[in-house]
Formats: C-alpha cells, sequence, structure tokens
C-alpha cells in the first residue's frame, strides 16, 4: 500500500522554477535525494538555484532519469491504485515531452462516484474531500484531470452541501497554485531544509522536555480536526506543562458566551431553516459565506421561497448592508449597538424579562415594526426562529435562544450540539492570555500553527511588536504563506494546501470529511500533522498514516479498509454529525443593560466579503469578485449611509481619517444606500504588509482599530475628511442595461405574494411575434436538443458563488484593479445589485446575468468574419481563433455579457497556472471577445457519454447529469439549466411558469436565458 | 476654352481666373512649381513637421501591436473610439474631394477646375488615412484581412451581413475608383511635365505615367469619355460610401446609433467637412504658391456655401436625434440624448454643437465669405467639431 515517496525529490527545488516534473525527469532514488538535500544545506541563503539539473548533475541522477519510473512501474496492476497507472503514463508521456505536469499524492485516494472504469485521458475524475474556513469543513468534490485538480465543486451527497458550494471553497484552488506561497522552510530571511529545521528544533525541544514544557506556547487558529486535536492533546500529556492557544480573528467568541450564559455550557445552535415560516436575524448574514451552513442554509431557505408553495418571510435587523438584508422581507437598519437594545424590546414583548421596561433610543422608532414582527412571531410559535450573529455581544445571542425557547421553536427549526471547534474557548481571552505570557518571559518556545496573528492579532495586543522584542527565545511559524508573522519568526515552515495533504475536519453540523490530497505537495510543504507530530517527536510520520491512524483507532472492529474507502469515496464518514443534545436554561442570565448613547459614532468591524480576514489577500479571483453590495474589487472602504454622508459632507472616494480611543486609519469612504446612520462599517482582510504579489498594500488595515474589548463595534468614532480622495473599483454601473432615470419597466421585476395572487403573470409582458426577422428563423423545436436557462430572482441571494465557479471553470483571467476601475474586468458572468426605494432603506435585488443565447442574436449578424455563430441547439458559440477583436459584437449586445481581451490579461507563463486551467477550455488570448458558452464542454462531454449509451442526455436516468458551472456551485438552486425541447425537463417547467419573463424582451431576441420574477412576502400588518 | 472665356468676361460674378491669362502662361506657371520652383527652407521645415508626426504614428502603431488595443481608452459597453472616430473623420474628409471632381463635373461647375486636382489628392491621401484606422483598431490586426473575401484555405469566408464588411468594401471601391480619377484626370498634365522637364529621370518617370499622351484630338475625346464615366461611377459613391459607413452604427441595435436619419446625415457632415478640409488646404497653398490667380474668390465663396448649406443639413440631423430622443418614447434614446447633455460628455457635445452649427453661421456674412483668414478658421472649427 505504502509507496516510497517517488516524487518528493523532484519538489523541492522548484522554487521560482518551472514546477512541471516532466522537465525535471521523475527523481525517486534515496540517494539522490539525500544528495540533493545536502546540496540544498550547502547553498543555504536567499539565492534559487534555477534547476535540479544543476543541482545534481551526477550519475546517479542520470541513471534515475533513464530508468524512469523504477518503483511505480510494477503497481499499476494493483486495482486499489490505479493512480499508478496514471503516475507511470504521465511519466512515461512527460518524458516523452508532450505531456507534463502529473503530480500525483503518494497514497491511495478514492475517487467519487462518477468513477470511470478505467481512466481515460482527457477524461476528469472527481474525488471528494474537503476544505476549511475558520475550522468549519466545506465538503467539496475535486475535478482532476490526470492528477492536477483543476476545480472544486460541491459535494451533492454532504448534507452541509447538497452540492453547492462558497466562493472561500472554490477559490481555494487558486490558493493552492499561488506561486507566491511559500515554498521553503526559512529561517531569518535564509532558505533553509527540513533537515536543518529538524536540527534545530531538537535541542530546545528536550530542554523543555525536563520542565515539562513549561514554556511551550501553541497558537492554533480554530480547528475541528479530531485527528490534529488528538495530536495537540497527545502533545500535552507529554509536555504536561505547555499550552494551547486559539486565536481566530473573526472568532465566535460571542456565540459561545452567548450559549454560556443561558446553558452553562459552550453549545452550537444549528437551524433547520426549512422548517421555518419567520425568520429573524439580528445581525446575522446567514445567507452568505463565512457563516458556518451558509450553503445549507441558503438551500433550505429558498427552498421556502416558491410563491406557489408555503412561503417563509423573512426579518433582518442589521447594522452593514448585506446580501441576507437584500434578501428580508422587511430589513430594519439598526446601529450595531441598537440591536441589543431591539433583541431586549423583542424578548420583552414576547413577555420574557429582558430588563428594559420601555422602548428606548432609535428602537423607539420602530415601535410599529416591533410589534408587527411579535404578532408574527406569536402567530409562528414553533415554525419561526431566531438567529443572532457573530458580531453581536453575547446577551443578544443570549436573548436569541430565549426567544426561540419561548417561541418553542427549539427542537423544531434549531437545535442544539457540540460545538465543531475542537478547543471551544474564549480566543480572545486565550490570546490575552498568551500576551500576558509572552510579556511576563515565560515563553520560549512559541509555535503558531498557522494563522497570522502578526496582522489579525487585536490592536491593544501589539502582538506584532511583542514578537520583534525578542521576549519569546525561539518562534516558529507554519503557514502557506511567509506573511507578516513569517517575518518576525526564526524559523517558518511551508505548510502544504488542504489539496496537498491528507486531514480531517467537520462540516458546521460535526459530520466529519477525511481530507485527501489531490497532488502531491507542489513545494514539499509540511502539514499541521505533520508538523505536530515533528514536535511530538515523530519527525518522520507522514499525514497520511497519521490521519489514517487516528481513524483506525476510533474504528474499533469491523472492516476498517472498507469503512476508510467507503468515508474517502463519499467524503464523509458516517455516523460523525452531531446529534441534538438537551439543555437546561439557568435562571435570570441577562446581564444588566448599560446605558447606550442614542447620537454616538459607531464604527463596525467585519469580514470582508471576499477575502475574508485577510487569508485570501493574495487570492487574484476574490479580490476582483465584486462584494455584494458595494460591488467594490481590490479594496475596502469606510462604508457610510446616505445621510450621514449628507451631513458631514463627504462624498464617495473621499479619503477620510477614522479615530477610535487614539487609534487612527486613514481610507476611502463609500456611500452604501442602506446603512444605518450614525455608523461607519469598515471591513478587515486590507492593507496586508505581506501579502504577495496580488495582496500586498491594497486598502487600509482596519484590524489596526480593533481591539480585545471591541473586537466587531464601539462607539466614540471620529470621523475627519483629509481632503483627499481615492480611486475605488466598482463594478456597479459597468455594463448597465438599464438607465438610471429609466421609469417605465425594469429589468429586475418583482411584485408582493399579495399581488402576485391576483396577477401570477405580472412580469410577462407582450414580445414580437416569432417571425419578425430580416433572416430566416431557424427551426429549433425540430432540433433534440435546445438549451435553455432559467435564473429565479427569487431564490437568488447574491452570494456570488456562480461567477466564481464560471471563472474557475471557464479559464477567466483576472485583470487588476486598474483595469477593473475602466471597466475591463473578464467575469462572463456577473450578478448585477438593483435597488429601489428609499436610499435609506433601499429594498435591493440581484440578478445574475450571463449570455442569454438570444435565438435572434444581435452580435452575429455583426461579426464580419463570422466568428460567433448560433449552434442548431441554440447556443451563441464564439469562435476564438476566427475573431479578429473588431468588438462590433459587444458593442451590439443589449445585455452587455461579452468581454473582451484589451491585453494579454491571462498569465501564460507561470507554470502553476498552466496546471490549474480546465484542459477542455480553450484560453483566451489577446484581441479576441470572449463569453458565456453555457459551459459547451460539459454539454459535449455528456453528448458523447449519452451518444455512446444510446440515449439522450438528462434522460430520466440521468436526470441532472448536464450542469453548468454556475448551475452547480448555486447553493440556491436559482439556476437551472436544459433542454427546452424536451417538456418535462426541470427548466422547461420553469419556463412556463407565470412569473418567466424575459430581459429586454422587448428587442426581439428571443433570449434561451430567462428569469423568474421576484415575489416577497412582506408582513400585511407592516405595509409601508 | 471657351467658356473659361465666357466667364472670365462675366462682369456679374467674380471670375474663377483673374484676367489676363492664356492656356500658355497658366501653364507655364503651374509647371513652374514642380519643375523649376526650388525647394525651399520652409519645404523642408514642413515636410520635416510631417516626417516626424509620420514617425510618431509608426512608433504608436507600433506600440500598439505590440501591447494591444487596450492602451486606448476604449472599453465595454461602447468597444469603438478614437480608431472608429478617426475612420469616420478621415472617409467625410475625402468627399469633397469626389464631390468636387465628379459631380461638379457632371454639373458642368467649371469653376471646379481650378482646385479638383489637389481636392482628388487630398480624397486619396484621406482614404489612405481613414484606412489605416480600422486595420489597427481591431484586437489582432495582423489578421484583419480576414475580412477580405479571399480564397482561403481554411475555406471560411466574411460574414456579408456585417456593415463592416458593407465598409469593407464601399472604402475599397472608393479608393479605386478614387485613385482612378485622380490619374487618368493627372494624364495630359503629366505629359505637359514630361514635355517640359528637362532632367533625364524625370522625362522617364513622367513619360512612363503620362502613358503616351501626345494630345490628339483622339486622346483628348477618349479622356474626356473615360473621365465622364468615372465621375458618373464616382457620383453614387458620394452618398453612398459614407451611408454604409453610417450603417455601422444605425444597424445597430444601440440606443442613439439605431436611427435611419444617420444616412443623410453623415453624407452632409462628409460634405461639410470635406469643404472645410478643402479651404484648409486651398487657402495656404494659394498664397505660398501665388496661385490667388487661379484659385479665386469665387471658389473660396462657392466653398463657403457649401459648407453652410451642408453644416444646415447636420444641424437638421442634429435636431433630429434630439427630437427622436423625446419623441420616440423609447427610454433608452431619452437617455441617450439626456446623458449627452448632461453627462460626463456633455462638455464635448457642447463643444460640437457650437463648432458644427454656431460658429459656421458666420458665412451668411458676404464679407467673411470672401475672406481668406476668417475661412481658414471658421474650417478650422468645423473641422474640430466634426
Amino acid at each position: 500500500m505504502k509507496m516510497d515517496e517517488p516524487n518528493k525529490v523532484g519538489l523541492r527545488e522548484n522554487k521560482r522554477e518551472d514546477v512541471c516534473p516532466s522537465k525535471k525527469g521523475k527523481l525517486d532514488l534515496k540517494s539522490v535525494r539525500a544528495q540533493i538535500e545536502q546540496a540544498a544545506d550547502e547553498k543555504t541563503g536567499p539565492e534559487y538555484w534555477r534547476s535540479l539539473e544543476e543541482l545534481a548533475g551526477s550519475a546517479d541522477f542520470q541513471e534515475a532519469l533513464h530508468r524512469e519510473f523504477p518503483k511505480g512501474a510494477s503497481e499499476w496492476v494493483d486495482s486499489v491504485s490505479r493512480r499508478g497507472f496514471l503516475k507511470v503514463m504521465g511519466a512515461s508521456l512527460g518524458l516523452a515531452g508532450m505531456i507534463g505536469c502529473v503530480r500525483l499524492p503518494l497514497e491511495p485516494i478514492v475517487p467519487y462516484v462518477r468513477q470511470p472504469e478505467e481512466v481515460i485521458p482527457g477524461r476528469p475524475m472527481f474525488y471528494a474531500t474537503a476544505v476549511t474556513l475558520g475550522g468549519y469543513a466545506s465538503p467539496v468534490l475535486v475535478e482532476s484531470h490526470l492528477g492536477r485538480p483543476t476545480k472544486i465543486e460541491g459535494n451533492d451527497q454532504h448534507p452541509a452541501s447538497l452540492g453547492g458550494t462558497d466562493i472561500f471553497a472554490q477559490a481555494s484552488i487558486l490558493t493552492m497554485y499561488d506561486p507566491d506561497r511559500s515554498q521553503s522552510v526559512m529561517s531569518m530571511g535564509d532558505q533553509r531544509s527540513w533537515q536543518s529545521f529538524l536540527t534545530a528544533m531538537r535541542g530546545p525541544l528536550n530542554a523543555q522536555k525536563a520542565l515539562q514544557g513549561v514554556g511551550i506556547r501553541i497558537l492554533t487558529p480554530s480547528i475541528s480536526s479530531p485527528t490534529l486535536a488528538d495530536q495537540l492533546r497527545n502533545f500535552l500529556k507529554v509536555y504536561p506543562q505547555a499550552k494551547w492557544h486559539v486565536y481566530e480573528p473573526l472568532n465566535r467568541d460571542n456565540r459561545l458566551e452567548g450559549a454560556k450564559l443561558p446553558f452553562g455550557e459552550p453549545v452550537e445552535t444549528r437551524y433547520n431553516l426549512e422548517a421555518a415560516d419567520v425568520i429573524i436575524s439580528l445581525d446575522a448574514d446567514f445567507l452568505y459565506a463565512g457563516f458556518p451552513g451558509n450553503v445549507r442554509y441558503i438551500r433550505d431557505f429558498a427552498k421556502r421561497r416558491n410563491p406557489e408553495d408555503n412561503m417563509n418571510r423573512l426579518y433582518v435587523i442589521e447594522s452593514t448592508p448585506s446580501s441576507t438584508g437584500a434578501k428580508a422581507d422587511h430589513r430594519l437598519p439598526l446601529r450595531a449597538v441598537d440591536i441589543e437594545w431591539f433583541a431586549r424590546a423583542l424578548a420583552g414583548a414576547l413577555g420574557l424579562d429582558a430588563g428594559v421596561p420601555d422602548l428606548t433610543g432609535e428602537v423607539a422608532k420602530h415601535a410599529d415594526f416591533l410589534a408587527g414582527l411579535v404578532r408574527d412571531l406569536e402567530a409562528h410559535g414553533g415554525a419561526s426562529v431566531v438567529l443572532a450573529g457573530d458580531p453581536q455581544p453575547p446577551v443578544v445571542h443570549a436573548l436569541a435562544h430565549a426567544i426561540n425557547a419561548k417561541l418553542g421553536n427549539v427542537g423544531k427549526t434549531l437545535f442544539y450540539g457540540d460545538p465543531v471547534d475542537a478547543n471551544p474557548v474564549n480566543q480572545a481571552e486565550s490570546m490575552k492570555d498568551l500576551v500576558a505570557d509572552m510579556r511576563g518571559g515565560k515563553v520560549d518556545l512559541l509555535v503558531i500553527l498557522g494563522g497570522n496573528p502578526a496582522y489579525d492579532a487585536p490592536a491593544d495586543l501589539d502582538f506584532a511588536d511583542l514578537l520583534k522584542s525578542n521576549k519569546v527565545s525561539l518562534r516558529v511559524h507554519l503557514g502557506l504563506y511567509q506573511n507578516e508573522t513569517a517575518d518576525l519568526s526564526h524559523w517558518h515552515v511551508n505548510q502544504t494546501h488542504e489539496l496537498e495533504a491528507w486531514g480531517d475536519a467537520r462540516a458546521y453540523d460535526g459530520t466529519v470529511s477525511i481530507i485527501q490530497p489531490l497532488i502531491a505537495p507542489l513545494y514539499n510543504g509540511k502539514s499541521a500533522h505533520e508538523f505536530v507530530a515533528l514536535l511530538s517527536g515523530q519527525a518522520d510520520a507522514t499525514g497520511y498514516d497519521l490521519v489514517r491512524g487516528y481513524w483506525q483507532k476510533q474504528q474499533s472492529g469491523g472492516d476498517f479498509e472498507a469503512f476508510w474507502r467507503k468515508s474517502l469515496h463519499d467524503g464523509w464518514i458516517e455516523g460523525t454529525a452531531f446529534t441534538s443534545k438537551q439543555v437546561g436554561t439557568k435562571a435570570n442570565h441577562l446581564p444588566l443593560a448599560t446605558k447606550l448613547d442614542e447620537n454616538a459614532l459607531e464604527l463596525n468591524i467585519r469580514r470582508d466579503p471576499t477575502v475574508y480576514a485577510g487569508q485570501f489577500s493574495n487570492n487574484g479571483w476574490l479580490q476582483e469578485l465584486p462584494k455584494p453590495m458595494t460591488k467594490l474589487t481590490w479594496d475596502n472602504a469606510a462604508l457610510i449611509g446616505p445621510k450621514m454622508a449628507g451631513r458631514l459632507e463627504i462624498k464617495t472616494e473621499d479619503v477620510v481619517e477614522l479615530e477610535l480611543n487614539g487609534r487612527k486609519v486613514t481610507g476611502p469612504v463609500w456611500i452604501q444606500a442602506g446603512h444605518p446612520d450614525n455608523s461607519v462599517t469598515v471591513f478587515v482582510g486590507y492593507g496586508r504588509r505581506r501579502a504577495g504579489r496580488v495582496g500586498t498594500a491594497l486598502g487600509f488595515d482596519a484590524y489596526s482599530l480593533r481591539t480585545t474589548a471591541a473586537p466587531w463595534f464601539a462607539t466614540g468614532l471620529q470621523i475627519r475628511k483629509t481632503g483627499e480622495t481615492y480611486k475605488l473599483a466598482s463594478t456597479q454601473g459597468y455594463q448597465t442595461m438599464d438607465t438610471p432615470n429609466g421609469d417605465t419597466r425594469p429589468l429586475v421585476r418583482e411584485t408582493t405574494l399579495e399581488e402576485y395572487r391576483k396577477e401570477p403573470s405580472f412580469a410577462k409582458e407582450e414580445e414580437p411575434a416569432p417571425g419578425l426577422t430580416l433572416y430566416q428563423p431557424y427551426p429549433y423545436k425540430e432540433e433534440d436538443y435546445a438549451w435553455g436557462m432559467t435564473i429565479d430572482l427569487n431564490s437568488c441571494v447574491g452570494c456570488n458563488n456562480c461567477m466564481l465557479a464560471c471563472q474557475s471553470e471557464n479559464n477567466i483571467a483576472v485583470v487588476g484593479k486598474e483595469q477593473t476601475v475602466i471597466g475591463r474586468h473578464m467575469h462572463w458572468l456577473r450578478v448585477d445589485a438593483y435597488y429601489q426605494g428609499d436610499r435609506d432603506n433601499p429594498k435591493a435585488f440581484f440578478q445574475p446575468v450571463p449570455c442569454m443565447h438570444c435565438e435572434n442574436a444581435p452580435c452575429e449578424v455583426v461579426c464580419p468574419v463570422g466568428a460567433t455563430n448560433h449552434s442548431s441547439e441554440g447556443l451563441n458559440d464564439m469562435v476564438y481563433n476566427r475573431c479578429v477583436g473588431t468588438r462590433y459584437c459587444s458593442n451590439n449586445c443589449p445585455y452587455k455579457v461579452r468581454r473582451f481581451n484589451f491585453f494579454l490579461f491571462q498569465d501564460w507563463e507561470t507554470p502553476q497556472y498552466k496546471m490549474m486551467r480546465n484542459p477542455d477550455v480553450s484560453v483566451r488570448s489577446r484581441g479576441v471577445m470572449e463569453k458565456c458558452t453555457y459551459c459547451v464542454q460539459r454539454i459535449n462531454e455528456r453528448r458523447i457519454d449519452a451518444e455512446r449509451e444510446d440515449r439522450k442526455i438528462n434522460d430520466s436516468q440521468h436526470a441532472d447529469e448536464l450542469q453548468t458551472a454556475c448551475q452547480q456551485s448555486c447553493p440556491a438552486a436559482a439556476i437551472i439549466f436544459g433542454n427546452i425541447n424536451d417538456p418535462n425537463s426541470k427548466v422547461s417547467k420553469l419556463k412556463a411558469e407565470a412569473r418567466n419573463y424575459s430581459l429586454l424582451g422587448e428587442l426581439n431576441t428571443r433570449p434561451r436565458t430567462t428569469y423568474l420574477a421576484e415575489v416577497s412576502n412582506p408582513n400585511p400588518e407592516l405595509k409601508s | 476654352m471657351d467658356e473659361q472665356h465666357k466667364v472670365t468676361v462675366d462682369a456679374q460674378r467674380a471670375p474663377v481666373i483673374e484676367p489676363g491669362y492664356t492656356f500658355g502662361s497658366v501653364t507655364e506657371k503651374i509647371s513652374a512649381i514642380v519643375l523649376t520652383r526650388p525647394a525651399s527652407n520652409g519645404w523642408f521645415l514642413g515636410f520635416g513637421v510631417a516626417f516626424t508626426l509620420t514617425m510618431m504614428m509608426l512608433y504608436a502603431v507600433g506600440y500598439l501591436v505590440l501591447k494591444g488595443i487596450g492602451i486606448w481608452g476604449v472599453t465595454i459597453p461602447i468597444g469603438w473610439g478614437f480608431a472608429i472616430v478617426n475612420f469616420v473623420w478621415w472617409i467625410g474628409i475625402g468627399h469633397a474631394g469626389t464631390l468636387i471632381s465628379a459631380i461638379l463635373l457632371l454639373l458642368r461647375q467649371s469653376w471646379r477646375n481650378a482646385i479638383n486636382r489637389f481636392a482628388e489628392a487630398m480624397t486619396l491621401f484621406a482614404v489612405a488615412c481613414a484606412g489605416i484606422f480600422p486595420t489597427i483598431h481591431v484586437g489582432r490586426p495582423w489578421l484583419a484581412y480576414w475580412l477580405f473575401p479571399y480564397p482561403s484555405t481554411m475555406g471560411v469566408w466574411p460574414q456579408f451581413r456585417s456593415p463592416l464588411m458593407w465598409d469593407v468594401f464601399a472604402v475599397s471601391t472608393y479608393g479605386t475608383i478614387s485613385l482612378l480619377f485622380w490619374f487618368i484626370g493627372l494624364i495630359p498634365d503629366l505629359a505637359t511635365l514630361r514635355d517640359r522637364s528637362e532632367n533625364r529621370l524625370a522625362k522617364i518617370i513622367y513619360g512612363m505615367l503620362s502613358m503616351g499622351w501626345r494630345g490628339s484630338a483622339r486622346h483628348w475625346h477618349r479622356y474626356e469619355t473615360a473621365y465622364l464615366l468615372l465621375a458618373g461611377l464616382a457620383t453614387p459613391l458620394v452618398l453612398s460610401v459614407h451611408t454604409v459607413v453610417s450603417f455601422d452604427f444605425a444597424v445597430g441595435i444601440v440606443p442613439g446609433w439605431h436611427t435611419t436619419i444617420f444616412p443623410p446625415y453623415f453624407v452632409a457632415g462628409a460634405i461639410y467637412s470635406g469643404f472645410a478640409m478643402v479651404l484648409m488646404l486651398a487657402i495656404p497653398i494659394r498664397k505660398i504658391y501665388g496661385l490667388e490667380d487661379f484659385i479665386t474668390e469665387r471658389h473660396l465663396q462657392n466653398s463657403a456655401k457649401v459648407m453652410l448649406a451642408t453644416g444646415l443639413i447636420v444641424a437638421y440631423g442634429y435636431g433630429i436625434e434630439a427630437f427622436m430622443g423625446w419623441y420616440s418614447g423609447d427610454r433608452y434614446d431619452a437617455f441617450t440624448m439626456w446623458n449627452r447633455l448632461h453627462g460626463p460628455y456633455a462638455p464635448a457635445y457642447g463643444a460640437l454643437l457650437i463648432c458644427n452649427i454656431f460658429i459656421p453661421q458666420v458665412l451668411w456674412i458676404r464679407k467673411l465669405r470672401t475672406n481668406p483668414i476668417a475661412l481658414f478658421l471658421v474650417s478650422g472649427v468645423i473641422l474640430v467639431g466634426m
């Protein structure tokens, strides 16, 4: 089973050089390896060597090259590991110079259900694994082409995904291939070998062993991995005086403390939104990536948005306009500090003792709203749910628990269970303790296991300065990047990405997924498991052995091999989900209310919607992904409401100085409709000092205003205009189809449920008769297939998943901020946001716009070279090779979905990106037009399957076998694609619905993509 | 000929040629410019400026081909800008030449004779300039030849429904006819130069170019016939070329482009700017080469009148565009108009109206129509406006 390590040697040397091993040859001789490591040791220092041959040009090496693949050659007959076959084939082809870059992990990983009979080059394999964010696993399927992972999709069998994904999971593939990732062990700015690190650690660890590890501190981010937690606990057994600290900048301390208040134990709440008729969000952005379980919650929420069914109703009380707020039937913008008062008033109105006798302050102005909300809740006892957001203080969480209990929701719409975090401590306190110990000189060896505390630790702890001050004699950092923390550490070890190493992690419901590597580590990094094993004295333990060993211990009895294979194959381990827990409630647990300054200016610190806490700073896809409400890219900004902007005479892009308790930061302003007054929102994750070529020095660092006392919001902010301006790159308003003063027929159509019942086809309008064209209409009805798409605006939550899925599937380039500013971004699919009504609290709508694949496509008739044509199945095809780039088609496209390569936007040089691209999609060059193809490569792949089996695509036995990338990633199942010539297909049925309408149909373009109009479900009592 | 003498004695109208000239003296004076006049410092200065600008253009085009058209500010939603504006502008300039040579010939407007030759030359250069821009504006200029229907080994043809395709035919036809017209008109003159030049090389070159012209009655007969025929061929081109160019816009469904007024409005605009260019060239030339006797006030005045008339048609076009923006009731058209008046390009649109409509109205004053300096300035304003 265990193969030797044939690939590893070839990897270490790939510094800035080509990582394609085909150019290096396949190396696996131990002697060569030793030789190289020796050479690496000798050549310490920042100098990179140019090639492996330069390093090890010996006879042994030549021999190794000649023998190609001595150890793997006999391997492939074993049916268990058919990567052996791949490997041999890859090696041969690689050496023949025909194909390169097959880099397979060493241990057997088990392919997912679409496992072909035999490996066919050109056919991808799918593997189930997981990627994590804040410790929570996103269960995913990874598409792999000949050993190169190319795309991440949701695992449709997993209860936390059901096929959907989130943007961070999808974009992690770009992080994995990021050429700026840390590529070697570093010490004080010099490149070192793993061996020299081992040697360096031996002394201090031995010294600590005698002291029971009293000087050892381990700092990790939130960890849900059972194996890693077990390893760390075992380590603490060996070093009983050592301490394990946890700090995650976007931690869930409030939720933890909020559960401890009533229940006395750190239980975690999980929701069943499908059962909820009324949903109240108290600053909880639960329909966006980063909220644990968001993918599942979006699916459950969207299921209940069908106006033909029993529609749910969403109330959002929030301090920062979010995509969740945009979906609300009733939205109330309040300062974050006011939300506690609103929650108390709500609890009071429901008959709970919430410590506020009367409505006060800002909340008093919304007495009607509150009264209507209360009656609605009372009418839906047991079928309602109140969610509190992470930024809200523990008391709001406690109030939410009390309200849910009072309404009888517990056990119906929400459940309590064990926390996913393996070490559920108050992370701010944990960090404070660590810093106190470091100040006190009690720490001799600080091990930072991932994370970037030098950048994201609370500002009042001065963590970076403390690292600089040499109070800790040995600081070790394991990380994906040589970031701010690595700079201040004595040793930095390059970490493997989750797609390169073995591991495990829990999803929001506790289900464990085994993380399988899809590729051998690109830069020969170490996983956290291997790193902790080293600390525990098992320097040679591999991640595979560690993870497998842990589960072998858990699985006493039974056929472990079958269990292991099944778990890998499915992507999750059966029976690991946390069960619902009965919790006791303490009496009088609510802290007293403190006095509130009604007009104080508030600073609201939030996670960034695209770079999260800053760990995705160097990810171009996420940087260029427009943030859902502002549509800002490449920057953060200080968001303020229109009222406040008017009062302070501040415009968008004015640079202001924000001062909170003597800490200052300057940044540009973005005026955001619907932002509450007297409040400023800033996103963390920008202002990185050492992120990489993409992410360094973008935006401003909001962490510098963040303290342990007020991690999320605080009043007492001062804002001053500096008189400067700063250009922001917002895609809102580019490719606009509408007019600012358009007053007749909007492009996004919506009504209320009440109106919908009276007039279901309100969105329809008369379209020109079919034959009304100069050219002979094509008989599409006679074809086998006529592809079409519907996008349900009611389900769409603006999560941006479709944009990233499209970018990954179709090799779409990143263009950078300068080009985005002038409107040259390349996304084939964009999500337009529309606002309606009062600027201080508008309704907001999302509308994803891919190519419409018009039957009378205006782009086609104007192309002078015929580079864009219609297929018989109704696809508007683009022939890149024929395109000369007149851009006439783009001028003539009423939907503005065509994208032009004004420069050579694609990176044709970086070898990592060559490996990442989808081999089924052309990589476009400069000067050609490109656009959405309805994922024609997927259609054709399925067509081949179907024709070989003499059946039709998506027939009854193969429903949903064909999905476009956007459809597949959509957690809300808002995008449906299929054959409109088949009256029984999902898409045909949706197109027959009353809500179905065409965008700009009056132009007689006859678009194949149509929309289902939005229907909101406002409380009849609260008509405004 | 007779006609000419008649005109010179017609006291009612300003003469097309100053009194006292014979065929001989006219020939003498004009051929002297080519054959005996030494190249002055001024000439070298002018050539130097033109050469520098040409080199700059080549540098700019080279940079463009190396880097991509992203170096321009063009972007989505309207992917055309600088290059297509220049294309339309240059094609428009060319129109005056064809109009003067072809239509005025057919209409027997003999005053054209003094300015037709350089107006035709201007047309040729304008078409050449116009030809550069569509070539370099495409994303992959090295493949721009794919727009021509050549027998490709790939077996693919251009897409004939595209107005850009029609442009290719319109402009190449226009270029060919203009070249032939100019060359055929030039044959007797080349023969004159052949006969008069003393340099042997010049004699050979002029001899070849004059294609054996000996000035016989038969030659003159054939020449006149061919010239008339070509004029007949060229006349529809005056209308068709810019009509086709306007189709690039009018056929699109872009609000503000999709309108039937474009063809006549473009043609009028072309003649308008073309005459402005003729005057811009004629006024310095007549001054520098002392041709006031041949390019007289009459020519200037007639050109000014044509400008005034076509300028009013253009003004009408602008008016109708604005009117239709409102009258169509189409919110997109209405917005396009509103955006032109109030949007980011409002100053440019305002300048366009001032240059093309308001300032040229001074040409109603007879005194200014005959004042070369005033005409030169007004023409400059029009060219800026277009």
